[in-house]
Parts: C-alpha cells; sequence; structure tokens
C-alpha cells in the first residue's frame, strides 16, 4: 500500500515530551524577519541614490558621525541585557534601575536625532523635498526613528506594570521578546549608521 | 507514547454525530456574531465570502472590457472609465479577491489540519480581516469620489501595478493614485499579521506527534505561502510609502526630472510582484496536494521532495523578479540572469506536475467534482507554464510585452491555476464547512461552461498577441485580423458567467437543500475530517494525537496503519 512513504523504524521518537517552540517566540521573529524586509528596501534605495543629487546640500556637506546619539543608542542594549540579568536573578530594583536606564539612553537617541533633524532643516535647509539625498535620509532615518518610539513605549510599559507590582514570572517572555525587539532596532541602526554616515560621507 | 503500550490510535479520537442546519439566530445575532467573531473558522468563511462577492464585482468589470473590445471601434465605455476599469478589475482580482480566499482557505483549514483549537493569535486574526476588508471598500469608495460614479469617480486608472511616473502629481491628478496606496498599504498591514499568525499556528501548535515531517503538504505549502508573504509584501508597503511621501510631501523619489527614478519603482514594485504570483498561485498547489491523492486512493507521490519543490520554487521567485522588464533596457548581463533564473523555476514546478501525475497513475481514480477541477489544473497550468517560459526568453519578451499574449498568459495562471484550485477547494471542503454537499448535477454544469467558457475566452488572446494587438487599448481599427479572435474572447465571458451564476446558485441552495454530507464524504485521511462537520466551536472534543502522515487512515484501518511502517 504504501510502497512510496515510510521506512519501517523504531518508535523512539515518540517518547520524547511534545514542546513545539513558543508562540511569542516564533512571531516575534516573523515580525523581525519582515521588518528587515522592510528597511531593506528604504536601504537599497538609499544606497540607489547615493551620489544621484542634483543640487545641495550633499552629504559630506552636513553629515556629521553621530557619536553621542550611537553610543547612547548601542549602549543600551547592553543596560537592557544588564536589567533582564537581575530579573532572572529576582532582583527587583535593579531590574528597574537598568530598564529605567535602557529608556532614557533610548531617549537620549530621539533627542538627538529630532537635534539633528533641526539643524539639517533651519540651518543647512534640507528638507525631504530638497533632492534625492533628503528624500532617502529622512525616510531611513524616521522609518528606524519611528521604531525607536515604539521601542520606548514598549518598555515604558514593562516598567510602569513592574513598578506597580503587575509584572508576574509569566510575564518574563513578554520582557525577553521586548529585549529581542529593542536588540534588533539597535542592529538596524548599525546598518543605518554604516550606510549613511560611513558609505555615503564623502558623496 | 511509549513502544508497546496499548493504546490505539482509535482512543485519540472522539467522532461525534454530524449536525448540520443547527438552529440559527436572527439576522442581528448572526451579525453581531460575525462582527465580534475571533473564531478562526468564521473568519475563514467571512474571508472566503467576501472574497466572492469581490470577484463578482471584478468579473462585471472584465465584462464589460470584453463588452467594448467585441468589435471594433466600440463606444461603450469612456478611454477613462476603461482605465479605470482594467486597473479596478486587476488590482481587485489579485488583492481583494486572491489574496483573501487564500487567507480564507489558510484560515479555516490550517488550525483543523494540524489539530489545533484556533489559530496562534485569535484576535490579530480578526485584526487581518477587518483590515482587508475595510481597505477593499475604501478601494472602491474611489468610485464615488471626484467626478461620480457616471464618469467612474476617481478610482485608480494606472493599471495594478501603478507604474511611475503615471502616479506622480503631475500625471495623476485628484486622489485615484491615494486612494489604491492607502488601500493597498492598509491590506498589506493585514496580509502580514496573517501571515505571521499562519507561520506562529502551523509552528507552534501542532498537535502531538505531528512532526514536520508528517504534516500535510496542503500545510506545509501555507507555510512557505506566509513566508513569502512576510518577505513579498514589505517591499511593496515600502515603495507605497515613498510614493505617498513623493505625492504628500514632495520627496523625489521617483521625480525624474529631480534625479529620481522611475525604474526604481518597477523593480520595487516586481520585487513585490513576483513573488506575488507564486503566493496565489502556491495555495493552488496546496489543494491539489489534498484532493489528488484522497480521490487518486493512493497517498502523494513523493512527500519529502513536494516540501522541497516548495521552498524551491519560493526561493526562486524571490530572484526572478526583473523578468517583467525586459523591455525596460537592462545590461544583457542582467537579462540574461533573470531570464536563466526565470527559466529555473520550471524545475521545480515540473517535479511538482510529475509528482501529481505518478500519484493519479495506477490509482483507482474518482472523477468528483474537486477532482476534475484539479485535472483541469494541472491541464492549464502546464500551458500557463509553457507561455511562461517562453516569455522568459528576453527576446521573445521583447516582441510580445505588453501585448495581449501576456494577458493570455497571466489569466491561464490566475484562472486557470488559482481559481479553478479555488473552485477545487470548495467543492471538496464545502461539506465540511456545512455539513451538506454541494450538487453535483449543478456542479457539472458549473465546470463545464466555466471551463470551456475560459479557454475560448484567453486560448485566442494568445494569437491576437501574436498579431500584435496591445493590452490595455480601449478600442482599435478593423481590418488588422484582431476581430475574430476578440469576438471570441467576447463571447467566452458568457458562458464564464453563466457557469459562475450557477456556481453562486449552487452554493446557496446547497446550503440548505443539500445531501447531508457526514462527517468524512469523501474518505479523506487529514485531521480536519476526524471531527464534526460543521466542526464545533472548540475543533476537537479532545485534541487528537498523530502517528503518521494519514491519521484517519490508522484510524480507520486499525490492521495495518501507517505508523508501523515509519
Ligand atoms: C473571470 C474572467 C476574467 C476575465 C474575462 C478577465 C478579463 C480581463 C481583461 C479584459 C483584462 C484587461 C486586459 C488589458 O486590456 O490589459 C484583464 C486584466 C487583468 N486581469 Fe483579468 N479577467 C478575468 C479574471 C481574472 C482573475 C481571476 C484574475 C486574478 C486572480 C485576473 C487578473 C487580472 C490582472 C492582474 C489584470 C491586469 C490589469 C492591469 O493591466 O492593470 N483576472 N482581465
Ligand atoms: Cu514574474
Amino acid at each position: 500500500m504504501d510502497q512510496f512513504i515510510n521506512q519501517p523504524v523504531s518508535f523512539a521518537e515518540e517518547e520524547r515530551p511534545w514542546r513545539p517552540p513558543s508562540l511569542r517566540k516564533v512571531g516575534m521573529l516573523c515580525l523581525i524577519t519582515t521588518e528587515t524586509a522592510l528597511f531593506s528596501i528604504f536601504v537599497v534605495a538609499y544606497l540607489f541614490y547615493m551620489g544621484k543629487s542634483l543640487n545641495g546640500p550633499y552629504p559630506h556637506e552636513i553629515l556629521a558621525f553621530p557619536w553621542s546619539g550611537s553610543i547612547a543608542l548601542i549602549g543600551s542594549s547592553f543596560t537592557l541585557h544588564a536589567a533582564e540579568w537581575f530579573l532572572k536573578k529576582g532582583n527587583r530594583a535593579m531590574f528597574h534601575l537598568w530598564w529605567f536606564i535602557t529608556i532614557a539612553m533610548g531617549a537620549y537617541f530621539l533627542y538627538f536625532t529630532g537635534h539633528e533633524w533641526y539643524e539639517f532643516i533651519y540651518h543647512h535647509h534640507l528638507t525631504i523635498s530638497t533632492n534625492v539625498f533628503g528624500s532617502t535620509f529622512y525616510s531611513l532615518v524616521g522609518l528606524h526613528a519611528s521604531h525607536v518610539v515604539v521601542g520606548l513605549i514598549l518598555l515604558s510599559i514593562i516598567l510602569i506594570s513592574s513598578l506597580r507590582g503587575k509584572l508576574h514570572h509569566d510575564h518574563h517572555e513578554h520582557v525577553e521578546m521586548i529585549g529581542w525587539y529593542w536588540h534588533f532596532v539597535d542592529a538596524v541602526w548599525i546598518v543605518v549608521l554604516t550606510v549613511v554616515y560611513i558609505l555615503s560621507a564623502h558623496y | 507514547m511509549a513502544h508497546g503500550s496499548s493504546t490505539t490510535p482509535e482512543d485519540d479520537f472522539v467522532i461525534t454525530p454530524t449536525r448540520p442546519g443547527e438552529e440559527k439566530g436572527s439576522w442581528s445575532s448572526v451579525i453581531q456574531d460575525l462582527l465580534f467573531t475571533v473564531d478562526h473558522k468564521k473568519l475563514g468563511l467571512m474571508y472566503i465570502g467576501s472574497g466572492l462577492i469581490f470577484f463578482v464585482i471584478a468579473g462585471l468589470m472584465a465584462a464589460a472590457i470584453r463588452l467594448q473590445l467585441a468589435i471594433p471601434n466600440a463606444h461603450f465605455l469612456e478611454p477613462d472609465v476603461f482605465n479605470r476599469f482594467f486597473t479596478m478589475h486587476g488590482t481587485a482580482m489579485v488583492f481583494l479577491v486572491g489574496m483573501p480566499i487564500i487567507f480564507g482557505m489558510a484560515n479555516y483549514l490550517v488550525p483543523l489540519m494540524v489539530g489545533a483549537r484556533d489559530m496562534a493569535f485569535p484576535r490579530l486574526n480578526a485584526f487581518g480581516f477587518w483590515m482587508f476588508f475595510f481597505s477593499a471598500w475604501f478601494l472602491y469608495f474611489s468610485y464615488f469620489a471626484g467626478p461620480g460614479l457616471y464618469n467612474a469617480g476617481s478610482a485608480p486608472d494606472v493599471g495594478w501595478f501603478a507604474y511611475s511616473p503615471l502616479t506622480s502629481k503631475a500625471f495623476s491628478r485628484g486622489h485615484s493614485s491615494d486612494y489604491w496606496t492607502l488601500a493597498l498599504l492598509a491590506s498589506g498591514v493585514g496580509s502580514i499579521a496573517t501571515a505571521i499568525n499562519i507561520i506562529v499556528t502551523t509552528i507552534s501548535l501542532r498537535c502531538k506527534g505531528m512532526t514536520l515531517g508528517r504534516m500535510p503538504l496542503f500545510v506545509w505549502t501555507f507555510l512557505v505561502v506566509a513566508f513569502l508573504v512576510i518577505i513579498a509584501i514589505p517591499p511593496l508597503s515600502a515603495c507605497q510609502i515613498m510614493l505617498l511621501l513623493d505625492r504628500y510631501l514632495g520627496a523625489k523619489f521617483f521625480d525624474t526630472q529631480a534625479g529620481g527614478s522611475a525604474v526604481l519603482w518597477q523593480h520595487f514594485f516586481w520585487i513585490f510582484g513576483h513573488p506575488e504570483v507564486y503566493i496565489l498561485i502556491l495555495p493552488g498547489f496546496a489543494a491539489m496536494n489534498e484532493i489528488v491523492p484522497v480521490f487518486s486512493r493512493k497517498p502523494i507521490f513523493g512527500y519529502p521532495i513536494m516540501v522541497g519543490a516548495n521552498v524551491m520554487i519560493a526561493f526562486i521567485s524571490l530572484g526572478v523578479w526583473a523578468h517583467h522588464m525586459f523591455t525596460v533596457g537592462m545590461t544583457s548581463l542582467g537579462n540574461s540572469f533573470f531570464a536563466i533564473s526565470t527559466m529555473l523555476v520550471a524545475v521545480p514546478t515540473g517535479i511538482k506536475i510529475f509528482n501529481w501525475i505518478g500519484t493519479m497513475y495506477g490509482g483507482k481514480i474518482r472523477f468528483e467534482l474537486p477532482m476534475l477541477f484539479c485535472i483541469a489544473f494541472l491541464f492549464q497550468f502546464l500551458i500557463a507554464g509553457l507561455t511562461g517560459v517562453m516569455l522568459s526568453v528576453a527576446p521573445f519578451d521583447w516582441q510580445l510585452s505588453d501585448s495581449y499574449f501576456v494577458v493570455a498568459h497571466f489569466h491561464y495562471v490566475l484562472i486557470g491555476g488559482l481559481l479553478f484550485t479555488i473552485f477545487a477547494t470548495i467543492y471538496f471542503w464545502y461539506p465540511k464547512c456545512f455539513g451538506r454537499m454541494l450538487s453535483h448535477k449543478l456542479g457539472m454544469w458549473h465546470f463545464w461552461l466555466f471551463t470551456i467558457g475560459f479557454h475560448v475566452t484567453f486560448f485566442p488572446q494568445h494569437i491576437s498577441g501574436f498579431l500584435g494587438m496591445p493590452r490595455r487599448i480601449y478600442t482599435y481599427e478593423a481590418g488588422r485580423g484582431w476581430e475574430i479572435w476578440n469576438m471570441m474572447s467576447s463571447l467566452g465571458v458568457i458562458l464564464q458567467a453563466a457557469g459562475i451564476l450557477i456556481f453562486v446558485w449552487n452554493l446557496i441552495y446547497s446550503y440548505r437543500k443539500g445531501k447531508i454530507a457526514g462527517d468524512d464524504p469523501w474518505d479523506a485521511w487529514t485531521l480536519e475530517w476526524a471531527t464534526t462537520s460543521p466542526p464545533p466551536d472548540y475543533n476537537f472534543e479532545k485534541t487528537p494525537e498523530v502517528r503518521s502522515r494519514r491519521p484517519l487512515w490508522d484510524l480507520k484501518h486499525p490492521d495495518d496503519p501507517d505508523w508501523k511502517y515509519e
């Protein structure tokens, strides 16, 4: 009957407990995949239009390497990690402290970006409609910044519910997933940094 | 379960008696129920039901187009109304008919097939449906905007791929392009939500014993489809965001006067658009994978190879987008790369066709309606594949691009492939959803009228394409040798429409009067047939446990179960 499939084999496999991967982890990985696809297109658009602006301001005239913002954002991945470590240890106070520092560093990054945009718009007269550099720059960096905003909201929700005593053991996976999201936002920044502030800096 | 334990697979299922036509509530309670439901089965049917409604609307537009093209120099449709009709027809068929119906199939069947009680995130699931539903009506609402219905409103008129710079502020005044962009952006968000739900459901909610190697091929195929959705839709969303920025904030992405590029739109659009074609056709394969074995009374031939072929098709489909752009003028290296990578898709597709034929070969074939539609699919999809390989030869495409040959090719894919398997799916699983069989006699009328009508409509278009008839022209001069083929095409539509009318009548009629189906009318093998028809809210009284690819075979043949050989 079944000559096409199924070699006779043993039942050994049935003895293992049945534990498919967790819902939230798979869901978050999918979300990250789809976000990666979204960012890739904006990155490709940026690369494609590098050096194709017909009028200034050009990247090399105005871009300054965003040291402090980048250090804050990349550093926040480490402080987040520290917070999670304390949460696992059961040390709520330290968890709150490090989690708060993470939020503060993310918020500083946002402030930094806002300040940079302000400079570009009011002092260098670069807007989204000035040239293709403006279009690609603001859309890519803006898309990333909007993800930072979402991340900050999620991080704050965790902090507030934990402070109000509403964060329980079965929420550890929620915390972990928000951590994954934050690390992803961070990784995207490293790509943006490379593409925008390093590769296109002399165009 | 330990080896040698005395439990038999029978203990794993509880088959409760069928109860079709349970007492029906009042209209308002039904509507409330539909509005607030998070049940995957209801959402699945809502997807399919709304998809069929949009199918009729988009089909009427196609009929109007064909009426206009039936004779030379016709004046039935104004040129700009014609543009709106073919754009809305194409857009609706892809996004409001194809996508929702395949999501409906997945929604209804995937949880049942993997032995789960619902999708992984039921509320997200409802969110996905309503996003689609509202964006669809938003798109149609454009008919009432601008110059109103008589001049067909400010409905999108730039073709379903909305090429730049047609969509720029200068060429697309008013809001037609904004309707197109915003509607599809919103429905894209819903599609991604639903696709993530499908992936998580298949990976995390499989019942005990359902290893990846035992998952029904239907579920496997939808897993691949869902991955394609989450990878392919974001590029569309990205270029729509760019288009909105161009139109509202004066960004320069697609503004060729300011260093922007119109070709970039084409690249981004087709990076989405080509995989989209596979998002639409793989569900057809999924249905074939379940229906052909059941009606051949043989397990599918070459299960692991079928899985591999799906993955390979999906993978290749992500790398061939520019075969839609041979006439743009790429480098010859680019042309060669995309021509060859396109031809490569023929390999896994050929494997699949070979394996379906292998499944039928030597089987006891029952020519029930689902099987008839599947056999027609096989034949038509073969033709579509052959014309597709022809078009992938770049110089050949230079001759036939944007001619009716292309229209014939993609309708053989989308109707001959997708739509026929949607019909097969509905005939096969309707009894599960409603507890009653669809009428065989009406179904035969539907099958023959529609099949013949389809070939009469679209086969001649290969010829008018060869004779040089461009697509998207609203009328043409007499005396070019196109008249007879266009007349045939238009007459075929009458047969198709008659078939669809009978089909819709069958759906309504059989809901009340159809033969009671029972739990497993086709003597099938996958888990959904182990519960009642229609299934209860919680799907299974006891979560099933499986030990082979054909759990119901094991159940029915305790003397010779599949798992003995695994
Ligand atoms: C059922 C009968 C159908 C008929 C008679 C029909 C007829 C037509 C006609 C006459 C055109 C216009 C060709 C042109 O001038 O460019 C067209 C375009 C198109 N059709 Fe259909 N069609 C049918 C079903 C479908 C289905 C089921 C799908 C997809 C699932 C589909 C997808 C498309 C697309 C994507 C276009 C291109 C629109 C554009 O150029 O922007 N059609 N169809
Ligand atoms: Cu393609």
